[in-house]
């Protein structure tokens, strides 16, 4: 297997997802979760399929910039977001107005979620936070229980998850909100998960390393740890893509990031950690080398 | 053929396929009757339905007189939700100032969050129902202590409302000492009573105080919370909400439920193709990962909510990565010519340390996210964590010990097991 020769190809397939990602994200901009910024989120069971400018008529009223979508199985239901957050008597209020106009037998709505916007702020602050621990405390335990090259190559390949997984959300256009950020930090700890698998062989087989071929240790390495990687991210998608297929709304929030973070992560262990970690080594082997020259 | 280690490796098997079909559907032998364990596994609000609240106050307030704020907005929010007649109502203080209300159950939600989040009344009516004072009349009630180290609620009331309180409490003192009632000033909440002290004498002061023998330091606060939350009301801004009616919640569990079963035995299916004799026996330690789950679950008390089913079905998708990184390290050891008895022994040593390794990465991940994360993802978190601790125990413990069993069945053809000539 020749992995780390053609790692040149590997990064340019990540690099265009990612470059693709990053357009769609200046030409859409990001688009946050009410949980992020403050608002309003009413789930309704409307018992028959309504048109979402027949409600909007309702909602006007209260958002103007309201979003309406249909969901479940007959698309029945209906989920009203607003970046406004509703009080609990404006929401008691839009919901008896839509009650009264489609004459609706429940006397509630399905669920009711709503953010302060200062709350809003403060999740976003401590995801972020949360992140940044993570890697660090991660980092830190790599370099405890292998050296500094192996969690920065680590590092390497966890970014590119999360940078492939944000892509993922900008080309479908998905809302980034706070179960995304849980996924991303599971997304953290598998990717790293599976990169240690392979770093560990890798840290098994140094002591038969020849003449510096960091290279050739790096492929071994991959193939020796090949088939773990594929059943294992295999049996991992299985249940995950159950339950986004049988899931309900809140469940898939969770599901789909996780679902393209673990094909990453099982990508960038194989593809881009072990390359940088080659690079990084035979960076440091050639210094060596050279100050080697120098004094002698 | 070692026939004492095939009868115990069925053994084991029966013994937790039985173990699976108890917890999971309960038993009903005879006189004996266990109900399933999933029934003891405490629900999230996501999933039972209910109303989840977080109110911050807006105050500028630090230290001791926070406190004592926050203690009144508890007090009230504890009467008024005590008034419903929920099961296991939750109103606990959050942060500086803010407050959690948890109200699972609740069918009428958007009621019961206008009846909490309202403005508190509070009034002092004689027996005849006139009123005397009210809560804009009281500047501070607090609890001292008498020289008998007796507790009391020391009342303060406004200059203004002196006059009133003096000329009602003068009439009432005159009356007779019985009938009781009739000598009563009832100090009414949200038309609830809340104490209904006996007039002793008139106070002109403006510094009454109410005395029970059956106060406790806890009950005579309780009392002075009370009132100063009808006198002076502290704002509230309802910063997070969350409800979410027992239909939709059951209809989530229903999904998910049905989503772990074919995702799992897929899964299961999936190992036996791939290893045969070895799938089995992880499916059989999956078995028992998944008891060992709910196991600590029940035993910790903690709650399931719906993301952490999402984190409990990605962890048994993780759990049987130990058991594949031990399977193919024995294959390659015996591919080295060890025996597969000693492939075993080796290849569960160099499997153990790549497992905690990779372990306790994820593991700083769970703990990070427990304690930074908000609501739902601490439930996320909290069964990622028992689910990587549970999933080690299992690949460690029970599946070397039902592969050793498995190679004492037939040494002579044991490597055929691992799919090796």
């Amino acid at each position: 297997m020749k992995i780390v020769e053609n790692k040149k190809y590997f990064f340019i397939i990540s690099a265009l997802i990612i470059l693709t990602g990053g357009i769609f994200t200046l030409i859409q901009g990001v688009e946050l979760g009410i949980d992020f910024t403050g608002g309003t989120e009413i789930e309704i069971d409307m018992e028959q399929y309504i048109e979402a400018s027949e409600i909007r008529e309702v909602l006007d009223d209260y958002d103007p910039a309201a979003s309406i979508n249909h969901i479940g199985g007959d698309q029945n239901n209906i989920v009203i977001r607003t970046s406004e957050d509703l009080s609990s008597e404006q929401r008691r209020d839009l919901f008896n107005d839509l009650q009264a106009e489609y004459n609706l037998s429940t006397d509630q709505p399905l669920r009711v979620d709503q953010f302060g916007p200062s709350i809003g702020q403060e999740i976003q602050q401590r995801a972020l936070l949360s992140i940044l621990i993570s890697a660090i405390g991660m980092l830190i335990y790599i370099t405890f229980r292998f050296e500094l090259s192996y969690g920065i190559a680590s590092l390497t390949a966890l970014l590119h998850d999360i940078l492939i997984v944000l892509s993922v959300y900008a080309v479908l256009n998905i809302p980034i909100n706070n179960p995304f950020i849980a996924a991303v930090l599971t997304i953290l700890g598998y990717s790293i998960n599976d990169s240690i698998v392979v770093f560990d062989r890798v840290r098994e087989n140094i002591p038969f390393l020849k003449k510096n071929n960091f290279a050739e240790l790096g492929n071994t390495s991959i193939a020796q740890t090949l088939k773990r990687s594929i059943i294992t991210s295999v049996t991992t998608l299985l249940t995950i893509v159950a339950l986004y297929i049988l899931g309900v709304e809140q469940i898939k929030t969770f599901a789909l990031p996780l679902i393209a973070g673990i094909i990453s992560g099982t990508y960038s262990s194989i593809f881009i950690a072990t390359p940088v970690w080659v690079m990084i080594k035979e960076r440091q082997a050639a210094k060596k080398s050279y100050q080697g020259a120098k004094s002698s | 053929m070692n026939t004492k280690s095939l009868v115990a490796f069925i053994f084991i098997a029966l013994l937790v396929i039985a173990g699976a079909y108890t917890a999971f559907l309960g038993l009903n032998v005879g006189g004996l009757s266990i109900p399933p364990l999933t029934e003891s596994v405490s629900q999230g609000l996501d999933l039972q339905g209910g109303v989840y609240l977080v109110y911050e106050a807006d105050t500028d307030s630090t230290g001791a007189e926070l406190d004592r704020e926050m203690e009144q907005v508890i007090e009230i929010f504890r009467l008024r939700v005590d008034s419903m007649g929920l099961t296991e109502p939750v109103i606990v203080r959050e942060g500086d100032d803010r407050v959690r209300v948890e109200l699972p159950g609740v069918e009428a939600a958007e009621e019961a969050i206008a009846m909490i989040g309202t403005t508190a009344r509070l009034e002092f009516l004689d027996p005849d129902g006139n009123l005397v004072i009210s809560g804009n009349d009281i500047d501070d009630a607090r609890v001292m202590m008498d020289a008998n180290n007796r507790p009391y609620v020391a009342l303060e009331l406004d200059a203004g409302a002196r006059e009133a309180f003096a000329e009602a409490t003068g009439r009432l003192a005159q009356l007779p000492s019985d009938p009781v009632d009739d000598r009563v000033i009832e100090i009414i909440l949200d038309g609830e009573v809340i104490s209904a002290p006996e007039v002793s004498e008139r106070i002109d002061t403006g510094r009454p105080t109410i005395t029970s023998q059956t106060f406790t330091i806890e009950t005579a606060s309780e009392l002075a919370a009370l009132i100063r939350a009808g006198a002076l009301p502290v704002e509230l801004e309802e910063i997070r909400t969350s409800t979410i009616t027992a239909t939709l919640g059951e209809y989530a569990l229903d999904r998910s439920i049905q989503a772990a079963i074919i995702g799992i035995s897929l899964l299961m299916l999936f190992m036996i193709v791939i290893y045969k004799i070895p799938g089995l026996v992880a499916d059989i330690a999956l078995t028992v990962y998944i008891l060992l789950v709910f196991g600590v679950i029940v035993l910790l008390n903690a709650t399931v909510t719906l993301p952490g089913i999402a984190a409990l079905i990605l962890s048994i998708g993780m759990a049987v990565d130990a058991n594949v990184i031990i399977f193919e390290r024995i294959k390659e050891d015996i591919g080295t010519g060890k025996t597969v008895r000693v492939a075993i022994e080796s290849g569960f040593k160099r499997a153990f340390r790549t497992i905690l390794d990779a372990n306790v990465t994820t593991l700083i991940a769970g703990v990070v996210l427990y304690q930074f994360g908000t609501g739902p993802i601490r439930g996320f978190a909290i069964l990622l964590i028992i689910g990587i601790l549970c999933s080690m125990f299992t690949a460690i413990i029970i599946t070397r010990l039902l592969l050793r069993l498995v190679v004492k069945i037939n040494t002579r053809k044991s490597k055929t097991l691992f799919g090796l000539k």
